[in-house]
């Protein structure tokens, strides 16, 4: 992380708080959302994206990510690449030509 | 034989150790999460009927909890930012309130799951209870892991903050980094059981 001299972090600190504000709002949206009456899939898919946006923030701005090194990036474009197979994997089974049978 | 690179970083991965070891660990709690998560779409997909979230489900309770652990990372961030700025004053308010903020979470959990279980919803009484049970305990037990940590730096691991102070805020850096990645995982479970 580059984030390392006393001024950097202090200059950080309003990111934070910018942050944690966006994460709060984001809450009563994905909330606010849900009482649509929407689809089931659009329901799923809208809450899934406000969910996505909010885990990036954290991420890159709650655990630096933004400004990793190039090391740990790699490892969780990785682990990531996994998590995406696995989540393919149930929707493999559940269009299985046998399954289907 | 003093251990290399617990403060300075090395040459090569530009990294500590505690860094490293601790990303390493995400990563295989990215697997172990994403597996459980393909289970839920697995048993979801497969399922004749699967339940909405909101009819068993306490939405304010969930949501309540879920602003609990996003405060909660704010004031551990804030409290490596208090270590890195020596001020060890704020760091230890912000640590305390990181703590019981966990204690909170338990808490509300404690009420929803006391609530499942005063009305028979047991994990053995459906599909949806049983992933839910077991989703939400293994996150709880997590928040329980880094609360024992957070105790431990709060009162006697500090004593570190005296004799090398930038391994003390690294040690406090890392911890953070897993905090952040179980309010992470939160942020999907909430809508993915309460919401969907």
């Amino acid at each position: 992380m580059a984030v390392q001299s006393a001024e950097h972090v202090r200059n950080h600190l309003k990111v934070y708080i910018f942050t944690f504000i966006c994460l709060a709002v984001l809450t009563v949206v994905t909330v606010a959302v849900a009482s649509l009456q929407l689809t089931i899939a659009a329901g799923i898919v809208l809450a899934l994206i406000i969910a996505a946006i909010k885990g990036s923030l954290v991420a890159s701005n709650f655990m630096h990510l933004i400004e990793e090194k190039p090391i740990i990036l790699g490892l969780l474009v990785l682990a990531g690449f996994f998590f995406i197979v696995m989540m393919i994997l149930p929707l493999i089974a559940y269009y299985d030509p046998i399954t289907i049978k | 034989m003093e251990i290399p690179y617990t403060i300075t970083e090395r040459p090569d991965t530009g990294l500590y150790n505690a860094k490293l070891g601790l990303w390493l660990f995400l990563a295989s709690e990215i697997m172990l999460f994403g597996a459980l998560f393909s289970s839920y779409v697995l048993l979801r997909v497969g399922a004749v009927e699967w339940p909405h979230g909101a009819d068993i489900q306490n939405i304010p309770m969930g949501m309540l909890n879920t602003m609990i652990l996003i405060t909660s990372s704010i004031t551990v961030v804030m409290s490596w930012a208090s270590l890195k700025l020596k001020e060890i004053g704020r760091f230890k308010f912000y640590m305390s309130a990181t703590l019981l903020l966990g204690i909170g979470f338990l808490i509300v959990k404690g009420f929803e799951y006391g609530a499942k279980f005063a009305h028979h919803n047991y994990p053995s009484d459906s599909t949806y209870l049983a992933i839910y049970f077991t989703m939400t305990g293994l996150h709880g037990l997590h928040i329980i892991g880094g609360m024992i940590v957070f105790g431990y730096f709060l009162f006697r691991g500090i004593n570190m903050w005296n004799s090398e102070p930038d391994r003390f805020t690294h040690r406090i850096e890392v911890t953070g980094l897993y905090w952040h990645f179980v309010d992470l995982v939160w942020i999907f479970l909430f809508p993915v059981f309460y919401l969907l």
